[in-house]
């Protein structure tokens, strides 16, 4: 099974869980998966016409799969999905 | 300065000998620091580290951005300052601290909002920029000006556990250009869904880390030593201590210097990151003075208070207790029949909690505390406790 990591955001919609297992064939399935699972990942993952939204990443090993085939970039049980939203802290 | 007319004193030459000695560094890079301005935006939990380790290090010319003064709750993490610097304007406080740390550095203090009226002014004297501000909407100016101006920008970025870093813009010696934030993320989240810092929280040692990859990546930028992070997006969480490294690529539909560049000027970063929403419906508002005034008056009315029990604890004006997340469960418990005053610390959390009462349950009776407790204690109880 893929691994998918969750970032410190998200968690708070995945029970606190930051590793998930997931068995799945594309990016876009495990995408589907997790967001069944855990329903509030959904709209901070997917904007309302089900397409990835532009503040969060999702990296197959370290490449970003905007530049591999986006949601059907294939993922075999070694591969480490890792989800990446924009933070912005820093001063305050 | 030219490097050619930069000679260093036998005081400085005893100072940086840590850095002359290393083979790959040496005299030359110690008079690379030296010759170089470098701008950090954000002198807090980023800045703090980043301010101390380039002022250690030796850099010529060093620029301070920040608006704020001093506060108690900067302590736990910006260790710039100390307690008898609390009411202070930071960029001041950070002055006295670097100039006792290295007399050898220049400071340049820019005590204000960076903004897009000011933003092209005050960063196109630097030769980097270090970016360590806390909102999406000065990420994406300080992003803009930089490509704007050509200058490379050192990234860092923190949430709770959480630290990112890369070197945006940076210019190879082979002159490829990097990505930047835009190729990065094309959009910021809209407000409400990310939490800030200031609600979300941060460890203490967090900033520390990243601020200091930072200075890190600005001194390699400067000196050319090493491979500095460009084309590479670092990640660390600090709770199970996994740092990972993206690659990342510029993309042809960036706005700013993509194919086919539509943003040629610095824009309204406010309204591109939704804080100015035209399609929302206004709420009602009340100030502190006013509420304050219904309270002298006697006038019946209700208070909710949607900030976090721990926050609850440091302060609180008498409103009931109902965090934010909770608020949709507790509905009931908030009167229709009286006016009802919601608050929270700076007043952005209760424009959400009233959004959802009146979208949810149909509420017309709420306002929001515009600027939040922070605000009521500013005007009204200055005696009470800030955090």
């Amino acid at each position: 099974m893929a691994t998918v990591i969750i970032p410190t955001p998200l968690r708070k919609f995945t029970n606190q869980t930051s590793r998930l297992q997931v068995e799945a064939g594309t990016v876009g399935e495990i995408i589907e998966k997790i967001t069944q699972d855990y329903p509030e990942l959904k709209k901070h993952l997917m904007d309302p016409q089900g397409s990835l939204r532009s503040f969060v990443n999702i990296f197959a090993g370290d490449e970003d799969i905007r530049d591999l085939q986006e949601g059907k970039t294939p993922v075999n049980p070694s591969s480490i999905i890792s989800i990446v939203p924009a933070i912005a802290g820093g001063t305050h | 300065m030219a490097i050619r007319d930069i000679q260093f004193s036998k005081e400085e030459l005893a100072r940086y000998n840590r850095h002359i000695i290393i083979p790959e560094f040496g005299e030359e890079a110690q008079l690379k620091l030296k010759a170089a301005k470098v701008l950090i935006i954000g002198s807090g939990g980023l800045g703090s580290p980043a301010l101390l380790y380039l002022t250690a290090a030796g850099v010529g010319t060093i620029g301070i951005v920040d608006f704020d003064v001093v506060d108690d709750s900067n302590l736990q993490r910006q260790v710039l300052f100390d307690i008898h610097e609390i009411g202070k304007p930071k960029v001041e406080a950070a002055r006295r601290r670097l100039e006792a740390l290295n007399p050898h550095v220049r400071f340049i203090l820019h005590n204000t909002h960076i903004h897009s009226g000011n933003a092209l002014d005050i960063i196109k004297d630097y030769d980097v920029v270090a970016d360590g501000t806390d909102n999406f909407p000065t990420r994406y100016l300080v992003n803009d000006a930089t490509l704007l101006l050509d200058k490379p920008n050192v990234y860092g970025s923190i949430f709770q556990f959480e630290g990112q870093v890369s070197v945006f813009n940076y210019v190879n010696s082979r002159g490829e250009r990097g990505p930047n934030y835009r190729d990065l993320y094309p959009t910021p989240p809209p407000p409400g869904l990310v939490p800030n810092c200031a609600e979300g929280g941060v460890l203490g040692v967090l900033p520390g880390i990243i601020g200091s990859l930072q200075a890190l990546e600005v001194i390699k930028v400067i000196t050319g030593v090493g491979e500095p992070l460009t084309g590479r997006f670092y990640t660390f969480d600090a709770l199970n201590f996994e740092s990972r490294t993206f690659k990342i690529k510029r993309r042809e539909d960036n706005p700013v210097n993509g194919k086919n560049p539509v943003i040629r000027e610095l824009i309204d970063y406010e309204q591109f990151c939704g804080m100015r929403a035209v399609e929302e419906k206004p709420v009602k508002e009340i100030g502190a003075k006013e509420l304050y005034e219904w309270q002298v008056k006697g006038k019946k009315f209700s208070l909710v208070d949607v900030r976090e029990p721990s926050e609850f604890k440091i302060v609180e004006i008498g409103g009931e207790l109902i965090p934010l997340a909770t608020v949709m469960d507790h509905a009931d418990q908030i009167p229709r029949d009286i006016d009802v005053v919601v608050y929270c610390k700076s007043g952005v959390r209760s424009l959400k909690a009233i959004r959802e009462l009146e979208e949810k349950f149909g509420f017309e009776n709420l306002f929001n505390l515009k600027g939040g407790i922070l605000a009521y204690i500013d005007q009204v109880q200055p005696e009470l406790t800030r955090y």
